[in-house]
């Protein structure tokens, strides 16, 4: 790693007062991806403002309508929350299938959401079940945020603050695990949501996306034969030394069918 | 330079150290506490894995500046003077290590689970041990131990 100067701040105001005054600075929050970064010297931020002190980005409420969870919150207090497996099992789920379990120990959902990695798996959960993501300076809806690969549309310094997720009538994600790495090859975040069926895709192409191919012929009937025939065009897929672009998109159609079972 | 303190196995531990020191280069190149191993360095194989206030992670992924003020349990803090562990008592019982390099952090690991889920089924433990590699065993034996050491430890 090249040297950079360290901050901790205890507030948001604090935290985005010090990446205005820094060179370069950057926000870690459990460090799962950035610091394996700096540490191959991909990226040498002046400073590192440690988003972890921050008590306002901790916590889940759920309430009548809606699960709602902190920034800051690790993927082992989602996954092992009663609250959030009762709301919405399948995103309790999700957060129990991230990585491993130190980095379930360390990574948090706004990290991951903020760094968009086209294989990680909450991107999926926020897409498919329709959630809103809070900033320290606006609300985003799920479908304006993604932009593409490790690309949002959070701005320089915007700090996401927390993710509210509209509970779903049902909903249900599978995940193709990459045998070595475990990071997702193709996963589907498949909901009934009260704006509809929504499918995101995940792992399989450069951005999370939607298959509307999908949310329509599951509209007319929910069920894993809906999406027979369905097909996906290998062009939109990745294509590199894990899998072939006609291999995920063949996997598309045989997770997502998994998906509308484990929903339901 | 920045300061970093914290409680390592019950010791107040208190070092001037760079702020890109990682949790694991604090613990042996500062303690000299190298029961630690740093195997991959890239957060996957598990051989660095310590408890932060009570949480498994890799210290090779955290900075020493990110655990200041936390309760830190290395493997070197397990046993109760001479009298090893339940899940060190477990792991010697069932053979679950040959090279031993992988230990250290597959113990921490374990105890970590078992806190967590005090009666596990090998499914949940090979699930929750997907973050440690071990290139001997071929997990089997370490999967026995644990179950054992689970049994142990109530």
């Amino acid at each position: 790693m090249y040297e950079f100067n360290y901050h901790r701040p205890t507030s948001l105001a604090e935290a985005s007062k010090l990446l205005a005054g820094a060179a370069d600075g950057k926000f870690v929050a459990g460090g799962q991806t950035l610091l394996p970064t700096l540490k191959q010297r991909l990226a040498a931020p002046s400073d590192l403002i440690d988003l972890g002190g921050i008590a306002e980005l901790q916590g889940i409420k759920v309430d009548g309508g809606s699960v709602s969870i902190g920034a800051g919150t690790r993927h082992g207090v989602v996954a092992k929350s009663a609250e959030v497996a009762k709301a919405i099992p399948a995103l309790a789920k999700l957060a129990g299938g991230i990585g491993d379990a130190q980095v379930r120990n360390m990574g948090t959902i706004g990290g991951s959401l903020a760094n968009n990695d086209p294989a990680a798996d909450y991107p999926a959960a926020v897409l498919g079940l329709n959630a809103t993501i809070h900033t320290n300076k606006r609300t985003i809806a799920a479908d304006d945020y993604f932009k593409g690969m490790f690309e949002t549309a959070l701005e320089d310094g915007e700090i996401i603050v927390k993710v509210t997720f509209p509970i779903p009538k049902r909903a249900g994600y599978v995940k193709f695990p990459n045998p070595a790495s475990r990071y997702v090859m193709v996963g589907a975040m498949v909901a009934e949501t009260a704006s509809g069926i929504r499918v995101a895709i995940n792992g399989a192409a450069p951005c999370v996306f939607r298959h509307k191919e999908m949310e329509a012929a599951l509209a007319k009937s929910f069920s894993a034969d809906a999406l027979k025939g369905i097909k996906t065009d290998p062009k939109t897929m990745n294509n590199d030394i894990h899998a072939s672009a006609e291999y995920r998109a063949h996997l598309v159609g045989v997770i997502a069918k998994r998906a509308v079972l484990a929903a339901g | 330079m920045t300061q970093v303190s914290m409680t390592v196995n019950g010791k107040t531990v208190s070092r001037d150290v760079e702020p890109r020191t990682l949790l694991v280069q604090f613990l042996r190149e500062h303690l000299g506490l190298t029961g630690t191993h740093v195997g991959c360095d890239t957060s996957q194989c598990g051989a660095c894995v310590v408890h932060v206030d009570g949480r498994s992670v890799k210290s090779c992924t955290i900075l020493a500046a990110m655990a200041n003020g936390s309760q830190v349990t290395t493997i070197e803090g397990l046993a109760n003077g001479d009298t090893l562990h339940p899940m060190q008592e477990a792991f010697r019982d069932n053979h679950a290590l040959q090279c031993g390099f992988c230990t250290p952090g597959m113990i921490m690991s374990a105890v970590d689970l078992v806190n967590r889920n005090p009666n596990p089924s090998e499914e949940t433990i090979r699930h929750e041990l997907e973050g440690n590699i071990c290139r001997c065993t071929g997990y089997h034996n370490i999967v026995k131990a644990v179950q054992a050491g689970a049994q142990a430890m109530k």
